[in-house]
């Protein structure tokens, strides 16, 4: 029985036993509402409730553990001295998955063997050709070990959908028929279904931490792999990026990546700081009301369009203007339309907004006492700005540069669209360089295979990433609610 | 000494300090003044700038893709050559490929050139062919499989210029550009006026460029980005029908039930955490839990949406707990002092009271969701070139697809200036739904929000 077909069973189940329970407690009381403990509707809940959240659990758990179970006891069927390392099992694991899924499907199109399927091996079927036939292609001719493999695979998986169902039936009705035979006038069944929805709301909660340990975890687990493969100060301390096909890379030095984002950001933060914090005081200082009302809204447009756009605008608008400065026909600094700056300068216009509104907010939190203050001793309106609020805002606005600090570095499109794809420890903003996540997105998108150091670096690459833009954030958010404790 | 009686004598010559007269130090104080001013409407002027600029060469760039230049012609479907046995049966009908609907294109285009009486400088029809797209045979194909009763008849085709001719008359291409080009020649070009000048080429609106699916990399002019738009619509399904419910629970949970301790700062801390994680990582989290764990399919709307759902639940949850914040404790109170429980006072009052500022966060959680690209190339929808639109509602979650700002990008990458166009005409199309959905937002908190 599969998944979605228990799920319904069990949703059909939850279903009449909501009626039932409804209908059993008002029988219990003679009809009389008012001798329930509480509304009716509860008690048919309280069945419905206790009838399928059990069994659904028990469904979902089973569903992502099976083929982890299965998955470690067929991969125990290949003989150890047929592959070298973990990531040639896990390739064999996927052609035996692949040999798995097509003799099901051989079976379901009802195919008419002359051997049946479970006697069937290399020597008398050519089971590539049939797999090829239900549209399941193979790289290679099956050997007989993948081909035992994937029987196992396939009877293990059977099995194992059949209990299953059996159990998750069993929880289902028992949870029902428990709900029900507890049914009864007295029963507060209210408090019951609440404490239940409020179960769920605490689960809707756990998953952001679980996001969070989904991420964590995924990068750790990958990262350790990585590193089994290709030695890990190669790969904080190598001075060169330079990935072959598959396997067999020698530099994988994450430095030039490093370089390329820091540059960029840097390039980027110049661009944003500047123009963002003077237009957040002029905006709270001196703008009239009409003005702010008409500029901000507008500042922040540049905040909500995608970040695909100023890919695009970088590669086609920014990217040639530059060439026609600093290219061949000008300076000659520059060879290409990509380059540090090209990206640099559109990633410091998508900031903006986000340097102007953060620092906005703060030199608004700033006590209008401090500056009347500064007024009442003959200071003028600038030099306020200059000597009393900024100075009082700026462990916010230092906050405030960190967090876009930590956009620029997390960019993605930008720098894959604007920026190149050779990696480099050059000193010339004019020349392309990359970043981080460029690198994760071309070493992660093309074939999949997870197994080599080249697409398992890219996990190495994100853990970097995600150490440096949470630390950042942590810093920058610590700094901001630090300085915001001060006024309050 | 001599210093102090110098100044003495000085002091009766100095002029008095008088608040009519400015003196050096308050005249440089107050120039300074104006020149901060100055750099503050500077920078806000640099931005609007910024924004100007990159508005209008959207436009600029992108509105070509909106139209589409089209060669009508009269073909004269061939019995002969289409279906030789004369029975109009259409398993055979089809087993002529598109190379056996050449011919037909060259005859008609080598009539329509001697209608308009201008010498015909190609003796090849493989020349000819070069101003049409190189889906022409493939669209005649399909007609005639699809009425396969015109057989015999002569028809009139509108069909699609190639991407030079198609740029020549929107001023992409020029005599001087295609010096060098293999694909077609200026004497080419000369022919299109004349053409053009009958009538025969013509530009109009593209709807398949809105409605249609991607086409291969050499056939720019048939590209279109509906089926991605469906990815899109159905990535935003799933990205609304999980995001919303988890956001809201969450969201009532932290603010009306959880007490002050260490789990409740745990959770707050991982919010805030996460509404700060680069996309990308995401990106990373949806492949090695959805595709190389769970073993979902790769490059379906399920996945994506179930992504962008973990990277759209902070902003949610955010703004939901500001809207719940915002509904007055005397509504509760009211609500528990008739006796209502907790449970019933945040599902029956407080909730329907918040609900406005919910949606407006979640519309626009939703719209940032929707031009999110970078985790959507790592679980693999770019690079798929989706030829149909999905079939059913399964088949849109679960077949793989493309979405909006995937397609623009794999349009970008492919370096060829008639696709940069599609690439911007595709961007003014997100920006379009992007600010709809904007402006719902806006209106939805302009109309109901209630200020207590």
């Amino acid at each position: 029985m599969s998944a979605s077909l228990l799920l319904l069973i069990i949703l059909a189940l939850a279903a009449v036993g909501f009626v039932i329970g409804r209908g059993r407690a008002l029988r219990s009381v003679q009809g009389d509402r008012r001798r329930l403990h509480s509304l009716p509707n509860y008690y048919g809940f309280n069945v419905a409730m206790l009838a399928f959240v059990p069994a659904v659990l028990v469904l979902a758990l089973w569903v992502v553990v099976q083929p982890m179970v299965v998955n470690s006891a067929v991969s125990g069927l290949i003989p150890h001295d047929s592959y070298a390392d973990a990531g040639a099992l896990n390739l064999i694991m996927s052609d035996v998955k692949r040999v798995a899924h097509g003799l099901d499907a051989v079976a379901a199109q009802g195919i008419v063997q002359k051997i049946p399927l479970s006697e069937m091996n290399v020597g008398n079927t050519d089971i590539r050709g049939l797999l090829g036939s239900v549209g399941v292609a193979l790289g290679s001719d099956v050997t007989q070990d993948v081909l035992n493999a994937a029987q196992e695979f396939r009877a293990k998986s059977a099995q194992g959908a059949l209990w299953m169902s059996i159990i998750v039936l069993v929880v289902a009705l028992a949870g029902f028929f428990a709900a029900i035979r507890m049914t009864n006038g007295d029963l507060r069944a209210r408090n019951l279904v609440e404490h239940g929805i409020k179960a769920v709301l605490i689960g809707a909660a756990m998953i952001a931490v679980l996001t969070t340990l989904g991420i964590i975890l995924s990068l750790i687990f990958n990262t350790i792999s990585f590193f089994g493969m290709f030695p890990m100060a190669d790969f904080l301390f190598g001075m060169t990026w330079s990935p072959e096909g598959r396997g067999g890379s020698e530099h994988l030095g994450i430095l030039p990546l490093l370089w390329g984002t820091i540059y960029i950001s840097i390039v980027a933060l110049s661009v944003a700081v500047p123009i963002g914090l003077f237009a957040a005081v002029y905006l709270s200082e001196y703008a009239s009301r009409t003005t702010r009302a008409f500029a901000k809204p507008l500042l922040e447009v540049l905040a909500g369009i995608p970040t695909i756009v100023y890919g695009l605008f970088a590669l086609t608008v920014v990217g040639p203007m530059l060439v026609g400065f600093f290219g061949a026909d000008g300076l000659n600094w520059m060879q290409g339309a990509r380059s540090v700056m090209t990206a640099g300068l559109v990633m410091g216009i998508m900031l903006i907004p986000f340097v102007s509104s953060l620092s906005d907010d703060i030199i608004n939190a700033v006590p209008q006492s401090m500056r009347d203050g500064s007024y009442g001793l003959g200071a003028t309106q600038s030099e306020t700005v200059r000597q009393v609020v900024l100075p009082a805002a700026l462990p916010g606005i230092v906050g405030a540069i960190l967090l876009a600090a930590s956009r620029a570095i997390g960019e993605t499109m930008i720098v894959v669209m604007g920026a190149g794809a050779a990696a480099r420890l050059s000193m010339n903003p004019f020349e392309a360089m990359t970043t981080v996540t460029a690198k994760i997105v071309s070493q992660l998108t093309g074939d999949a295979d997870f197994a080599s150091p080249e697409a398992l670096v890219a996990f190495a690459l994100g853990m970097t990433l995600f150490i440096l833009t949470l630390g950042l954030n942590v810093v920058a958010l610590m700094i901001v609610r630090k300085y915001r404790e001060q006024y309050e | 000494m001599s210093d102090m009686t110098d100044m003495t004598a000085a002091r009766p010559q100095k002029p008095v300090n008088s608040l009519l007269v400015q003196d050096a130090n308050t005249a440089r104080r107050n120039a300074s003044e104006k020149r901060f001013r100055a750099y503050g409407i500077t920078a806000i002027a640099i931005g609007l700038v910024f924004l100007v600029v990159l508005i209008s060469s959207i436009l600029f760039k992108g509105v070509g893709a909106f139209q589409q230049t089209t060669l009508t012609l009269q073909v004269e479907l061939l019995e002969a050559k289409l279906d030789k046995s004369g029975t109009r049966d259409l398993d055979k009908i089809k087993k002529v490929t598109t190379f056996g609907y050449n011919p037909l294109i060259d005859d008609a285009i080598r009539r329509a050139i001697d209608e308009i009486g201008v010498e015909n400088p190609f003796r090849k029809g493989k020349d000819l062919r070069k101003m049409l797209s190189s889906g022409a045979a493939g669209q005649l194909r399909e007609f005639v499989i699809a009425n396969p009763d015109r057989i015999g008849d002569t028809v009139a085709f509108k069909l699609l210029a190639s991407s030079r001719v198609d740029g020549y008359l929107k001023d992409r291409v020029s005599r001087e550009s295609l010096a060098r080009d293999k694909n077609l020649t200026p004497v080419h070009l000369d022919l299109i006026d004349a053409l053009r000048d009958a009538g025969i080429v013509r530009k109009g609106f593209n709807m398949s460029f809105i409605t249609g699916a991607d086409a291969s990399e050499s056939r720019p002019e048939q590209a279109g980005i509906g089926v991605s738009m469906l990815g899109s619509f159905y990535m935003m399904i799933v990205v609304l029908l999980a995001a919303l419910p988890i956001g809201v629970a969450a969201s009532i949970y932290l603010e009306e039930f959880a007490r002050q301790n260490w789990f409740t700062d745990l959770i707050e801390v991982n919010i805030s955490n996460l509404a700060a994680v680069p996309s990308i990582v995401f990106g990373i989290l949806g492949l090695a839990v959805f595709i190389q764990f769970a073993h979902f399919p790769q490059s379906a709307p399920l996945v994506g949406g179930l992504v962008l759902t973990l990277m759209t639940l902070p902003t949610i949850i955010i703004s939901t707990r500001a809207s719940l914040k915002a509904v007055p404790p005397s509504i509760r109170e009211a609500a528990l002092g008739i006796g209502a429980s907790k449970m019933q006072t945040v599902f029956h009052h407080v909730l329907p009271l918040a609900m406005p500022g919910i949606l407006t966060g979640t519309i626009i959680g939703l719209a940032q969701a929707l031009g999110e690209t970078a985790p959507l190339l790592l679980i693999g929808m770019v690079g798929y070139i989706a030829s149909n639109p999905p079939e059913g509602l399964i088949e849109g979650f679960l077949s793989p697809n493309s979405a909006m700002p995937a397609q623009i990008y794999e349009w970008a990458k492919r370096a060829d200036p008639a696709y940069y166009e599609r690439a911007w005409g595709g961007i003014i199309i997100l920006l379009l739904f992007l600010m709809t959905m904007n402006i719902i937002a806006i209106i939805l908190r302009r109309r109901f929000e209630r200020r207590w």
